[in-house]
Order: C-alpha cells, then structure tokens, then sequence
C-alpha cells in the first residue's frame, strides 16, 4: 500500500464519509457489516479507479442475491457475514524483541520443520535486522525480475501501475458471480499478488508470496492472479509451512491463471492454517476458489498438501479450452481432530486432445472428515480427450471418514476417462515392521505416509518438499488408533 | 545371550504360550521346530514385542536386560533382530530409505554418528552381494511387488546391513525355492559369528541341511517338551511328531 505522501487523499477521502459512520474510521478499520457504502469505502481507501469500484459493487451486488452452497460434506456454523469487519488499514504487525516472546508451541513446530532461526523471526513478527539475508535476497530478486520484465507485486499495486492488465484478466477466469464466496471475495478483497510473465520469459525461480510477504502480509480475503503469456513458464508458490495463526475465522480467497498458448504455469500450495484445537474449537473457515484457463498447448499444474484450517473447502479446477492443453491436479489433504476438508478438482475438456491428470491422497485421523469432490467434464468438442483419475484415502483411526465424490459428465464418445480409488486402513502390520527395525513409532508413521503421498510430494519444488514432508509427519502426530 | 523362563503368553484370551524355557548362548544357532499351533510364530511376535500378544507370566532375558520391560523400538535398538515370515509392503518408501533411517536410529541410540552417504552405500553393496539381491530391489519400495523369495532374501540384506546380536528366523525357508534357499542360508552362515546367536524356526529339516543348528528344539503345546542335538531334525523328519506327542501326553 502506497500511503506515504497520500494524506491529501486521504483527507478527501475521509471527507466523503464525514456523515455516515466515519467516526469509526479513526482507528482505521471499518465497522462490521458489508454494504455499498462499505465497498466505497474500502476502493476509496485503497485509491482504486472508478472501474475497479464498479467492479466491486456489481460483485457485491450479485452477492447479495446468492446463497451460501450448502453441498459440501462439511458441518459449520455458517459465518454471519454482517458482523465481520470488512476492512482494516494494514498496519505493523506487533513487533516482538526477541523469539522468546513468540508462543512456544509454535516454535516448536517451526524447530522441528527445520525452519532456521532467522526464518522464524520473520515469520513471527520478531523485529531483525536491515541486512537480514532474505531482505536482500528479495530485492536482488526483484531487480532480476524487472530485466526479464516480470511484473510480480501486490494486486494493490497492480490496480494502480498495470491497470490494462488487471482489467483485461480479473475475473475472467472466476467470474464475479461464479459462486457465494468468490462473489464476496470480488466485493471485499483488500490484497493479494499479482504475476505477469512476459511472452517466451521463462522465469528463473520460484515465485513466492513469500518475498512480499513483508511488504502486504496474507489477508482474508485474498485476490491472486497470475498471467503467463505465450510460451512463458513459471512456478509460484502460495503459503508456507510455519503454522499460520490468524485472528479471522474466515478466509475467501480467490486464484486465476491464466496460460496463453504454449505457456505452462505450476502453482504449489502449502496451506497450513490453524485448524482449531482437539475438540474442533476455533479454527479457520478456508473456502477457496482456484482456476486456471489453458489456451492451446499451455499446461496448467496444481499441487497442494492441505494440513491445515477446520474447514477446507476447495477446489483448483483447469478449463482446457485450447487444443492439447493439459491440467494436471495433485494433493495430499489431511485431517485430523475435528478438522473437516471437502477438496478436489474440476477438470473442464474442451479443446481438441486435452489430457488430465488427477492424483489425490486424502489421510484421515482423529474424528475428522476428508472428502474428494471432482469433476471431469468432457464437452461435445473435446475430441480425443483423456484423463485419469486416481483417489486414495488412508484411514489412521476407526473414528474418522474419507468420502470420494467422482463426477464425469462426457458429451464426447472419443473421451477416455480413468478412475481408480483405494482406501486402506494403515497397517498396524506396517508399524510393527518399522518398530521391529528399530524406528519409533513416530518416525514409522511420517515413513508410511510420506511414502503414500510420494507421487504428489514429488511434484513439490524441492525445498518445499523437504519442509512438506515433516509437515505430513507433525500434523498426525500420535494419530494412530 | 537369551533366557527365557516359564513364558506364558496368549493372544483374545487363549493362551498359547505355557509355561516355555529356553537359553541361547553367544554364537549359537537354536532351531525350533513342531506341529502346526505349537507356538513357534506366538514366540517370534513375543520376543519382538507384538503388542497383539499378552505377556501373562514369566521372564525374558537379554544380554542382561529385561526384555519384556523395553518398547518393540528398544529390543530392535539392542540387538534383536526378527525375520518376519510375512513380510510386509510399504508402497512408496524405498528399500534404501527404509534401511538408513533404521540404521541411523540404532547408531544413535548407541550414541553413534549417523553413517554418511558413502558408507552407508558401500554398505549396501558389500551386504546385498552377500544374498545376492539384485541392486534393483534396493531402490524399490520396500518388499513392493517382490516375490515370495525376493521378500525372504530382504529380509536376510536387512540382518545384515543392521547387524543384530539374535536373529529370530520365522519360517524364513517357507515358499523358497532350493536356490534360493542355498542363498538365504549362505547369507545366514556368513553372518555367523561368537558374539551372534540365532533362533531358526522352522517347519522343514530342509533349512537344517544348509543351516546347521547347534540344538534343536521340539515346541509341542506352547513349551518345549525336547531338545536335542542336530540329528533330531533328521529323526523329527523321518518320524513325524506323533511319537513326540505320545511322549508328552504318556
């Protein structure tokens, strides 16, 4: 957020409102409830153009005449979306001195996925240094973006300095009214990141969130967008393995790639939110919307492992609309406790000789609930069009469940479409065997189910992959039963 | 080596364990054989701390130390090696993998450093000749589409790469070829040594010809009811076990 130098604006701004609710607005954050006034508000605060206020009143618009989905296999209570505060200036997060401050459990957990100590105080808002490594590195890597003409900042800053862009791409793979929760997304969000990646540029590194973490934070309402141009390539990576606290219950996000011809985009996702305690208390409501476009041969390829928040509700989809495209899905979710996911893929065929691919892990423990929704749409101009489909669910306790919802719709009769699930109890065969060698019991579970989940682990970039792996391990932690 | 006294164990509350004594001593090889649901598989699980398998009298010592007292992880970590008769699959862990981590483990629960990634594969081509295992198999996931021989001859690299001080065979020579047989007790022979002792249960003289057992012991009923020198294998295989019976109940 550019506010250095705005006050003049800001003053115009808070003018407007001088009448309605403003003095609320001296501590910087709106009041609950979610209105037109409210959306003027937030676009107001954030500079935003005129289009872009449109934009957001046409979504909330269509919001307020849509309901909440209520298909999926998850129990909640459903949010009241007037009692949340729709806005909040993005201020410090509080500083503290020194890790000792930071809640012991959590560093524990961050000791024990290897995160250095240096890692840990800048993901736990610990105050460092001006010349701490990953500060530099992020503004070399910046500076080696800029020469390959890589655009890659927050969508705040995008609205403002690439407005042909946003405007040409934002919703227009999530249509505004797509479903309840990108709808209000679209209303409401307050940041995100946004990547373009210039024709024929394949870019260098990983893209992360993690490099502008500092300067935006994640918010929850979060907009990304990523635009890879033809015959570009990139591979971005959203989240983080840390165990993620935050004070929102819920979190609306929304995800769109876009691959033009021959580009390929690989997004991985870590999602490691808190996922409320042993009895389901607290926790975050996750309802995510993700997908991507493929135009002719581009290739779209998503790899998640879930671990966290009490209810995950999401599905990164890939529309094949150009010729020989192919959209891949990976995904390892797991839950335990209370916690409940109801996570998949669509797959939607529409070009000629479109390929994909579907592996999903799903592990269960505790009382939790782990569901796999997905759909494999095959359209009338789908010639030649392939995919496969592999579901496996592993169940750690006679108490949990794991749900597999296939759906294949195909207008196509030279589709040929695969579908194989297992689901399999861990063997308490297979931890004796480990136990008998000379492995703890702990070790023998994150060896079992590590190697369950290899096909879709593999697919994470390296470093990730490593900190994924002792994840899997610490998530179902004396989970056996 | 290992003293067993006056073991009672059963499993769902039917004793199959009686009442059973057996001493190894360092460097010797015991076998164990009887009649089917004599007990010979029930003492393996025992020893290696099944917990499916309740423990209700008797004691267990090894090397001096109390085995009933220790975890599964702990009596491995000491020295005891099992090898199963039905080795289990773990899709997606290697072989190698699967090794390292158990190797690392036992040398760090002796205070040692973990083996570099050097030494520990020069390890695994110096033990996998010995049972002559296909490299393949070491990178494959563990027992993974293995056939019955291939998993049995995993089990023998396994022994060797960890080195215990009691190996317990159960049923090792179950579903071998005579090939790999010769094989599997090749590996047995090489590993034999003053300061290693085994216990082979089996059902077959056969294993017997090529691993030569200082005492053989006769499981009827969940105890030992005779013990004797090589050439009551030979016997057991002419006779059968009626005469044994007979004797026991007599």
């Amino acid at each position: 957020m550019a506010y250095e130098g705005d006050e003049i604006l800001e003053e115009v701004t808070r003018k407007e409102y001088e009448f309605g609710w403003i003095t609320d607005i001296e501590s910087d954050k709106a009041p609950p409830g979610l209105s037109e006034e409210i959306i003027r508000f937030i676009s107001a605060k954030k500079n935003e153009p005129l289009w872009m206020l449109e934009w957001r009143l046409d979504a909330y618009r269509q919001w307020t005449e849509m309901k909440e989905p209520n298909w999926a296999h998850v129990d909640y209570q459903k949010p009241d979306y007037q009692s949340i505060s729709y806005y909040s200036a993005p201020k410090q997060k509080k500083q503290l001195d020194s890790l000792d401050e930071v809640d012991p459990e959590l560093r524990r957990t961050m000791d024990r996925l290897g995160i250095s100590t240096e890692e840990q105080k800048r993901l736990s808002g610990v105050a460092v240094d001006f010349v701490m490594d990953s500060v530099s590195v992020a503004t070399s890597f910046k500076e080696k973006l800029g020469e390959l003409g890589i655009i890659f900042c927050s969508m705040s800053e995008a609205i403002q300095s690439h407005p042909e862009l946003v405007k040409k791409y934002l919703g227009s793979v999530v249509p505004k009214n797509d479903n309840f929760f990108a709808a209000l997304n679209s209303a409401v969000f307050t940041d995100g990141s946004f990547c373009y990646i210039p024709k024929g540029v394949r870019c260098p590194m990983e893209l992360s969130t993690y490099f502008r973490i500092n300067e935006a934070g994640t918010g929850q309402f979060e907009r990304t967008l990523v635009v890879a141009d033809k015959g570009s390539y990139c591979s971005y990576l959203e989240g983080c393995t840390a165990p993620q606290r935050d004070e929102n219950q819920l979190h609306a996000a929304v995800v769109e790639l876009i691959a033009l011809d021959d580009a390929e985009i690989k997004y991985s996702t870590v999602q490691n939110w808190y996922p409320g305690d042993e009895n389901g208390k607290g926790g975050v409501f996750n309802f995510v919307t993700k997908r991507g476009l493929c135009e002719k041969n581009a290739k779209i390829s998503w790899t998640q492992v879930e671990t966290g928040s009490a209810i995950t509700w999401k599905y990164p989809s890939c529309i094949l609309k150009g010729d020989n495209s192919v959209g891949e899905f990976y995904s390892v979710a797991v839950t335990n406790n209370r916690q409940q996911a109801d996570t998949g893929t669509k797959m939607i065929h529409i070009g000629k000789n479109t390929h994909s691919t579907i592996i999903s892990k799903g592990i269960s423990a505790g009382k939790s609930q782990n569901s796999y929704r997905g759909l494999v749409q095959i359209n009338k101009t789908a010639q030649n069009a392939r995919n496969f489909s592999q579901c496996d669910s592993l169940l750690m306790t006679d108490r949990c469940g794991a749900h597999t919802f296939p759906y294949i719709e195909i207008k196509n009769s030279t589709a040929k479409v695969e579908h194989e699930a297992t689901t399999s109890k861990i063997g308490e065969d297979q931890i004796f065997y480990c136990l008998q060698r000379g492995l703890d019991e702990e070790k023998a579970i994150s060896l079992i189910v590590n190697g369950y989940a290899k096909e879709v682990l593999n697919k994470l970039p390296m470093e990730f992959a490593v900190e994924a792996q002792k994840l899997l391990a610490i998530s179902l932690e004396g989970s056996v039963g | 080596m290992l003293k067993i006294k006056n073991l009672h164990a059963s499993v769902e509350g039917n004793e199959i364990l009686r009442g059973l004594n057996l001493e190894v001593k360092p460097g010797e090889v015991h076998a164990i054989m009887g009649p089917n649901g004599s007990g010979k598989s029930t003492l393996a699980s025992v020893l290696a701390g099944n917990e499916d398998y309740e423990v209700t009298e008797g004691a267990v010592d090894f090397e001096g130390k109390d085995l009933l007292d220790l975890g599964t992880e702990d009596r491995a970590r000491e020295g005891l090696f099992l090898a199963f008769q039905y080795p289990v699959e773990i899709p997606g862990v290697s072989n190698i993998n699967f090794l390292r981590a158990a190797l690392n483990e036992i040398r760090k629960y002796h205070g040692e450093e973990p083996y570099s990634a050097s030494e520990f594969l020069k390890r695994v081509k110096e033990k996998s000749a010995l049972v002559e295992l296909d490299g393949k198999l070491a990178n494959r996931s563990v027992n993974e589409g293995f056939s019955g021989g291939e998993k049995k001859r995993n089990e023998i690299f396994q022994m060797a790469m960890l080195e215990p001080k009691l190996a317990i065979l159960d049923e090792t020579d179950s579903g071998l070829d005579i090939d790999a047989l010769k094989v599997v007790a090749q590996g047995v022979n090489a590993m034999r040594s003053p300061n290693r002792s085994f216990v082979v249960i089996t059902h077959y003289q056969r294993l017997l010809d090529y691993i030569v057992p200082d005492v053989v012991h006769v499981l009827y009923k969940g105890r030992i009811v005779k013990s004797g020198p090589k050439e009551l294998a030979l016997e057991l295989e002419a006779k059968g076990y009626d005469w044994i019976k007979e004797e026991v109940t007599a």
